[in-house]
């Protein structure tokens, strides 16, 4: 299946001359949730913002479901929902009437029975008549939700959707995200809470200093996430992994002191126990002893820090 | 052509024009229709009729062009300073919508709410002056083109300012003035030779001139010049919107 959305050698300079996008690569998948990670000004809004219209690119391209954003940008939009991460709505305007309106907008017909699932699926029901300006934070941010679904979009950006959002909220959210992705919507958000890409998305892109660092399958990652480490601090030095050994993950670290033993924590066997069992029979004792886990924090971190 | 969302961007417009009635139509009509109390019926009595027309009849025509300018101007600057200004622009700028339809919305419904105002001004006229009207058709035809001409004019003030300020300036400082010189009040024959000359350098005399002549057959500069002056800044305008939109001034970064 051709990507949802394909971003190829995307670049941005801003007119102040700050390159917010270097050369971005990237392919979306059809139907699923994408994760983009990064901290603040990494370039993450700026890359939502091309996409959707918002921002011009300096250079390069990119298509949604096949249609050039700039040249076709109608055929593009029309299939994209965007909620931003400000919350800017207008002050009078009733719930029911802005919603409508977004669809209107985006070119569709009116179509109440829609809306009236949309507004009932973000609890906004029950405020269809108020206006705008007496909500609280976190009903706002429903109703742009819900203005950016007004349109049945087949692609939805969240930029950092729960951003300021409470517990309950952020719950709704994700149960709303996910009944999205079941009915075929390609979802993608940004965020600098790393549980949440870890929580909700089938891949996740790390994007720093304007350049996307990695991209890779959740599970992929979790699977580095869910490997732990054992090390020894070795009473005396050792040059050699023994023979009687070399069925074990080991790694000698160079001055010999230290023995490093990788394995799945998640499993049932980790063999932690034989292993030490048999260091005694070999006569390799050790002083002390850690386990380590390498978290997604750790590897954005390590990955953010080796860029900067 | 995304008629969807024209209608929806003229609809969100027009309820703003709605909410906010008493500010939108009634206050223009209650300044208009002192006007006519102090310069028709109390000075208007003593003063001699020019070109055949009498003076409370002879400003009605003016004094309709002066709000269809300063409100064509506002609404429309309105209308599009404040989505900038709270944010909301991002939906109209991702949204599948050409520069003609964002125009079309919004200068439609600005130019749609300053013709609505600019016929109840006339009526409330009526009620202070008699008055008729010579030319219907070519009278519409200036509150039309005028209303739509000032409507654009505004929305180029409201994408280009940056700021509350700003988008008072140029109404106050520039388009106020032009439009009292321009003729609402007097003839333009009645200035000494020098001023008549500088005036034709200020666009809202063809407006007030042409759209005077429609109600009395009378007229300042002919109505060939007024119309082709009128369209001409029309064309400057619709230029000026087109270049905003493909180099997305003040729009996108």
């Amino acid at each position: 299946m051709p990507p949802i959305i394909s971003v190829n050698q995307l670049s941005k300079t801003y007119a102040s001359g700050f390159q917010a996008l270097k050369q971005i690569d990237l392919d979306i998948r059809q139907g699923e949730i994408f994760a983009l990670l990064g901290p603040n000004g990494a370039g993450k809004t700026t890359l939502i913002s091309i996409i959707c219209g918002i921002v011009n690119p300096s250079k390069g391209t990119v298509l949604a479901d096949g249609h050039d954003v700039v040249r076709d940008y109608r055929a593009a939009r029309a299939k994209i929902g965007l909620v931003p991460q400000e919350l800017t709505t207008d002050a009078f305007e009733t719930v029911w009437n802005t919603v409508s309106f977004s669809r209107g907008l985006f070119g569709r017909s009116a179509n109440p029975a829609h809306i009236e699932k949309v507004l009932r699926d973000l609890s906004l029901w029950s405020k269809k008549d108020s206006r705008l300006m007496t909500l609280s934070g976190g009903m706002k941010r429903r109703v742009m939700i819900a203005k950016a679904l007004s349109h049945e979009p087949q692609i939805l950006f969240l930029d950092e959707p729960t951003a300021g959002v409470d517990v309950e909220l952020r719950r709704d959210m994700w149960a709303m995200v996910r009944a999205l992705r079941a009915t075929g919507v390609t979802i993608i958000l940004t965020t600098h809470y790393i549980d949440e890409a870890e929580e909700m998305a089938d891949r996740i892109g790390v994007i720093n200093k304007g350049e996307l660092i990695l991209v890779e399958d959740k599970a992929e990652l979790m699977n580095k996430l869910g490997r732990k480490q054992l090390t020894l601090q070795l009473q005396n030095r050792l040059e050699n992994i023994p023979q009687a050994l070399s069925g074990y993950p080991l790694e000698l670290s160079a001055d010999g002191q230290q023995l490093v033993y990788t394995f799945d924590a998640q499993s049932e066997h980790t063999g932690i126990d034989v292993l030490l069992r048999q260091l005694g029979e070999a006569g390799i004792d050790f002083k002390d002893l850690r386990t380590s886990q390498s978290s997604l924090e750790d590897i954005f971190v390590n990955l953010v820090r080796e860029r900067a | 052509m995304n008629i969807h969302a024209i209608r929806a961007i003229y609809g969100f417009e027009m309820a703003r024009t709605w909410r906010t009635l008493l500010q939108s139509i009634v206050s223009p009509v209650i300044s208009t229709s002192l006007y006519f109390v102090v310069f028709g019926a109390a000075i208007g009595a003593h003063m001699t009729a020019i070109d055949g027309v009498s003076y409370g009849a002879f400003i009605v025509p003016g004094l309709v062009m002066l709000s269809l300018l300063t409100q064509s101007i506002s609404n429309a600057s309105f209308g599009i300073y404040f989505p900038k200004f709270v944010g909301t622009i991002y939906e109209i700028l991702s949204a599948p919508v050409s520069p003609f339809e964002i125009v079309a919305g919004y200068v439609g419904a600005a130019a749609s709410k300053s013709i609505i105002l600019g016929l109840i001004i006339l009526v409330t006229a009526r009620l202070f002056v008699p008055f008729h009207i010579e030319h219907p058709l070519w009278m519409l035809a200036f509150l039309l083109l005028t209303a739509l001409t000032f409507s654009l004019f505004g929305f180029i003030i409201g994408i280009w300012a940056d700021n509350f300020e700003k988008l008072q300036l140029v109404p106050l400082l520039i388009v106020t003035p032009l439009a009292f010189l321009g003729g609402s009040f007097y003839s333009t024959h009645m200035l000494p030779p020098f001023w008549q000359k500088v005036t034709l350098f200020n666009p809202v005399v063809y407006l007030i001139s042409g759209f005077r002549w429609s109600f009395y057959g009378v007229s300042d500069v002919s109505l060939g010049v007024s119309v082709g002056m009128t369209l001409v800044f029309l064309a400057a305008c619709l230029a000026l919107v087109w270049w905003i939109f493909r180099s997305g001034y003040r729009l996108k970064a």
